[in-house]
């Protein structure tokens, strides 16, 4: 169950604008807001690759 | 049924890497290719609401599908208006569940077609600037591809279609910004040329379009996965573990799309001017790419459109002839087959008339309204994976004044996709599938327990 914390991330990384609206800092010459968005999805990506593998075999998910 | 399973279904055989392809072929649109990169190129930051969206979408579809995928394998269901009947014991709820599906299947038939016309446009043996005739060969190409394909061959050209639009990708974005001299000056180039239009917008949101950004995200997220050709595509998986892993794998798709999304700033940085944002990205590959590399960005984007358009066009009559034809005709097999490709092609005609009909400002609009009706059934379909709490009757009339709400306030902001709600001396613009699904879930809550005591249990 508590796995299910990793599924819950991805909302509280994206869904705050406040907390990337910004230009700095830059990376390769894109805003913050773009590129932190962008990284969100590899994390996200890598965050439910972990949870895949961990909850392998149970039915509850 | 047995033949309607496998023209639509695929014969539920497919694995996690033709599932990977057939569902990125499938969610990934000429929404992704043209009306995203549109929006950025028109309104700046708030078109980029389309990442987040693409990456929460995965968390909510492992937990959502999963579910949905045992229990209709276990009971042999192919839509979500199969598995609404069985819970709930309610044929009239089904139908409500099944139309819908296929009333919002159209908007976003209607987006495929508006992406190929934005190609076809440019082809001037079609008569420069011809737009009716452009649309008359995305239309033709679209019922001829899918009244033969089914949903196996889709899964074939999904290969073709993913290979060409990484291709196009990778060389745009290696290729087009350097030229612009790098992503430092994109931004700064589209900055100043959206802070000089007509309607100036930004590349950073302003604080009231904090909760529009949010909320369009999230209302798109929650829909994404319930529309029929999610459906389709998913219930074609072999076993739980190719949805599991595909939940993971897929937003390396969402990577293309947020880059995609950029396009639309370094055509606003080039000086690329339309009178349809629409056009902006074939325009774009045009000026960067020699002719020969230009013809394969095109073919990209018109097949990018055609599979999915062909698999919300099976997904959308497989879903009508399941689900609502099914009572006129006792045998379901060889009569539903024929019924539901006949049916493909009316899906597509009545996406054509959106198009005609429906005066959005962008393109991407068809998507995020089309949504909004789609997301009405998402009380009696998810919430009822978990909980048979509610009662029918409540979530059908749940599902009218969403409906009914969804309509209201599209009409009411003319047909764009956020509507402005002025309470308590303030006011907050969002989009309006979250609005009408919040209507939507209070009629059903509350008329639930009304129900319930008027009836013996």
């Amino acid at each position: 169950m508590r796995w299910y914390v990793l599924l819950v991330l991805p909302f509280v990384g994206t869904l705050i604008p406040p907390l990337y609206n910004h230009a700095r800092p830059a990376l390769f010459g894109m805003p913050f807001f773009y590129w932190y968005q962008l990284a969100w999805v590899i994390v996200t990506a890598g965050l439910l690759g972990v949870f895949v593998a961990t909850t392998r075999g149970r039915h509850d998910t | 049924m047995a033949q309607l399973e496998q023209w639509a279904l695929g014969g539920r055989s497919f694995g996690t890497i033709v599932s990977w392809f057939l569902l990125g072929g499938d969610l990934y649109t000429a929404y992704t290719f043209i009306a995203v990169p549109a929006l950025v190129y028109g309104v700046g930051a708030l078109g980029f609401f389309a990442v987040p969206y693409a990456t929460i979408a995965y968390p909510i579809a492992l937990v959502v599908l999963t579910r949905f995928w045992s229990i209709a394998r276990a009971r042999g269901y192919v839509t979500t208006a199969d598995f609404v009947r069985d819970r709930y014991g309610s044929r009239t709820l089904e139908v409500a569940i099944a139309v819908t599906g296929v009333v919002a299947a159209m908007p976003y038939i209607a987006l495929q077609l508006v992406g190929m016309r934005a190609v076809f446009r440019q082809f001037t043996i079609l008569g420069a600037g011809g737009g009716l005739t452009a649309l008359t060969v995305a239309f033709i190409l679209l019922a001829a591809y899918t009244y033969v394909s089914g949903l196996r061959a889709s899964a074939l050209i999904a290969f073709v279609k993913d290979a060409l639009i990484y291709a196009t990708v990778i060389a745009a974005i290696t290729v087009i910004p350097p030229r612009l001299g790098g992503w430092a000056h994109v931004f700064a180039l589209a900055a100043a040329a959206l802070a000089h239009r007509p309607h100036p917008a930004k590349i950073y949101l302003t604080q009231p379009q904090y909760f529009t950004y949010a909320s369009m995200a999230f209302g798109s997220a929650l829909s994404l996965f319930i529309y029929p050709h999610s459906i389709t595509s998913v219930l074609a998986a072999r076993s739980r573990e190719v949805i599991r892993r595909n939940a993971a794998l897929l937003p390396i798709y969402s990577l293309l799309l947020g880059l995609l999304a950029l396009l639309g700033y370094c055509a606003a940085a080039s000086g690329i001017v339309s009178k349809d944002a629409t056009n902006v990205v074939p325009l774009l590959f045009a000026r960067y790419f020699p002719d020969w590399f230009t013809g394969i960005t095109d073919a990209a984007i018109v097949i990018g459109a055609l599979v999915p358009a062909a698999i919300m066009c099976i997904g959308a009559a497989n879903l009508f002839a399941s689900n609502v034809f099914r009572e006129f005709s006792p045998e379901r097999s060889s009569v539903e087959t024929r019924v539901a490709k006949l049916l493909t092609l009316a899906v597509a005609a009545f996406a054509l008339l959106f198009i005609f009909f429906v005066p959005v400002p962008y393109a991407i609009d068809f998507q995020l309204l089309g949504g909004a009706l789609m997301l009405q059934i998402f009380p009696a379909f998810v919430l009822g994976l978990w909980t048979r709490w509610f009662h029918p009757a409540a979530l059908l009339s749940g599902w009218a004044c969403g409906l009914v709400a969804s309509c209201a306030m599209a009409y009411a902001s003319n047909f764009t996709s956020n509507f402005t709600l002025h309470a308590f001396g303030g006011s907050l613009t969002g989009f309006i599938a979250l609005y009408a699904l919040a209507v939507n879930l209070v009629v059903s809550a509350s008329l639930t327990p009304l129900l319930r005591k008027g009836a013996p249990a």
